[in-house]
């Protein structure tokens, strides 16, 4: 899944890099606050054997294939997300330029595809499978669970900057389609033996375990700051590649214009121009822009807008949710 | 994450990955005008180059084309082997054309190269190739003439931090070494077990995790060592043996300008009406 630098564009490349950037950032920050020197040279060590054993082939029963470890599952269950993060990065770094495994452009993306979900979505997983004691069982359950939300994550990653990038002519569906299923049978072998691996260490030495103890608290990273990372993103994504949208019609848009031979359905009616004039009215930033004006800025503004109004609607509805579930069983 | 259905043994691909790293390493110890450039320089070249290739439009085959000569005049001039980086293309090359195979199918709009008219995708596809060989040469000249501890100094020099590359420059000092253990193991193993394709499911967790527990005891004792010799969570880079030059700055200026014009000059078609 590392992806090349002929498949991203130079402002999706820029973008990504932000993204990771701001999660290493604080990765850095976090390492140096846990004032551990010895952090640093298991890290390093610890870089150094997923390296290593990704090229162990491990034997699937019964297929004839073989699979390989999941390095982000793997150090984030050792290492925590702060130090696995920062862990990926130089391993990514080292295979883009040693084995040209991945591009230099590109390694922004390939960060937050493998690293960022591997480790930070993954340690969410993991902590949320370790509240109230580490049993073999849970190990087991969140290595598999972890490897495979996460890299489907990253499949999905890859096929919205591929397609933002405007290398491919390949539709959205279709690109998803080839993507995703491969990736669930890679994250599930890769969660095998992530868990085989992490249950002997469970049994031989569980202290190096992360969330083994209280002092997992000290590398806690909450829901509320992973909200807010990936908010920042998200208002980097909108705001940063928004500026690139295409102008071309969508798919959809596309396939009316093949039909009717415009983009937009002409409706007359009574319901129609009523239902029109309450959008207009209503509507913030008409055709993704500031109303009157067709500027980059307006549409760079709309994606921020849009990501926040999102998220809005979202948190809204949850809250509203969690109230009516609360009312119900008072 | 690797595809699940490679069949090379893991002893030969551990072998060829050491092999790799040495031939590498022995590149950058060569005593050539390109390995005595700075190192920022030549990572600034690099990534300029790579933004200006990636930036050509998907239908500018002509354009692609001409941003082979940096690739070329390094190579030639800074005698590297093409065939031993060629190599390396083929890690990237399957994903770039299976993304690129499927652009002909969707994008059948007629167009016309070097006198032959065929389709659009098929145009887009081939420049999708290009660029991903041509970005995989460039790396290979920055990493062939620049030692990863010059790579990490003129990293220091962009601020970039030093818990970062301090994991970068200690994975690249112990991953020698754990390839090498590995190769071991998995050697021992297979003498064990003949004719059997892989590690077995029942012995998956004991077999990393013996190396992962040996591992993790090792990076105390690394530990250990460097606290004896001084260590204090920071690295000196090589900062005495790397100066800037005014024959860096000529370097890095040239390189720009001439990515500047192939970006924005088709060189290709000015050199040809020349001749036609």
């Amino acid at each position: 899944m590392h992806m090349a630098d002929a498949l991203v564009a130079p402002a999706v490349a820029g973008t990504m890099y932000l993204c990771s950037a701001g999660a290493a950032t604080y990765s850095v920050k976090k390492v140096r606050d846990m004032a551990d020197p010895k952090k640093i040279p298991v890290m390093g060590i610890m870089g150094a054997f997923v390296f290593a054993t990704q090229m162990i082939n491990f034997t699937i029963p019964g297929t004839g294939s073989s699979g390989h470890l999941c390095g982000g599952m793997l150090l984030t269950g050792l290492l925590g997300p702060c130090g696995a993060f920062l862990t990926m990065i130089s391993v990514l770094l080292i295979q883009c330029l040693l084995f040209a495994d991945g591009g230099l452009l590109a390694l922004g993306c390939n960060v937050c595809n493998m690293a960022f979900y591997g480790c930070f979505i993954g340690a969410l997983i993991w902590r949320l499978f370790m509240k109230g004691g580490m049993t073999r069982g849970k190990i087991i359950a969140a290595s598999i669970v972890g490897s495979v939300v996460t890299l489907q994550m990253g499949a999905f990653s890859v096929v919205i900057e591929t397609l933002a990038s405007g290398i491919t002519e390949l539709p959205f569906t279709a690109f998803l389609l080839a993507m995703q299923p491969i990736h669930l049978a890679i994250g599930t072998v890769e969660g095998l033996i992530t868990a085989a691996v992490l249950s002997f260490v469970y049994s031989a030495r569980p202290e190096l375990l992360y969330c083994s103890d209280t002092s997992a608290s000290e590398n806690r990273l909450s829901v509320g700051k992973t909200l807010a990372i990936i908010g920042v993103c998200a208002a980097l994504i909108g705001g940063g590649l928004s500026l690139f949208a295409s102008s071309y019609p969508d798919g959809l848009e596309w396939s009316v214009e093949r039909i009717t031979g415009s983009t937009e359905l002409d409706a007359e009616g009574s319901i129609y121009e009523a239902a029109g004039s309450v959008q207009e009215t209503t509507s913030l930033l008409p055709d993704y822009a500031f109303k009157g004006s067709e500027s980059a800025a307006g549409t760079s503004f709309s994606g921020i807008v849009g990501g926040a109004i999102v998220a809005l609607v979202c948190i809204g509805g949850c809250t509203a949710f969690r109230f009516y579930k609360k009312a119900q069983t008072a | 994450m690797r595809g699940t259905m490679k069949n090379k043994s893991p002893m030969s691909k551990i072998s060829s990955a050491i092999t790799e790293i040495q031939r590498i390493e022995d590149l950058q110890k060569r005593d050539q005008w390109l390995n005595r450039i700075h190192p920022l320089v030549k990572l600034a070249c690099t990534c300029f180059y790579i933004v200006c290739l990636v930036s050509f439009h998907p239908y500018d085959i002509q354009g692609v084309l001409s941003m082979g000569l940096y690739p070329l005049i390094l190579f030639m001039a800074g005698d590297l082997s093409i065939t031993d980086c060629l190599r390396r293309v083929r890690i990237v090359l399957p994903l770039v054309c299976l993304i690129g195979l499927f652009n002909p199918i969707f994008d059948r709009t007629p167009m016309l190269l070097f006198g032959f008219v065929v389709r659009a995708g098929f145009v887009s596809m081939l420049t999708l190739i290009l660029k991903g060989v041509f970005a995989v040469l460039s790396s290979y000249i920055l990493i062939a003439s620049t030692s990863i501890e010059n790579l990490c100094y003129a990293m220091s020099l962009l601020h970039l931090p030093g818990i970062l590359i301090t994991e970068i420059l200690l994975i690249y000092r112990y991953v020698g070494l754990l390839l090498s253990e590995t190769e071991r193991i998995t050697q021992a193993y297979s003498l064990r077990a003949p004719g059997q394709k892989g590690v077995h499911f029942k012995v998956w967790g004991s077999l990393a995790g013996q190396l992962l527990l040996r591992s993790m005891d090792r990076a105390n004792d690394v530990f250990d060592s460097m606290s004896l010799r001084g260590y204090s969570s920071d690295f000196r880079y090589i900062k005495q043996y790397v100066r800037w030059r005014p024959s860096d700055i000529i370097y890095l200026a040239l390189w720009c300008a001439v990515f500047l014009f192939l970006r924005n000059f088709p060189l290709l078609l000015l050199v040809g009406s020349l001749f036609i």
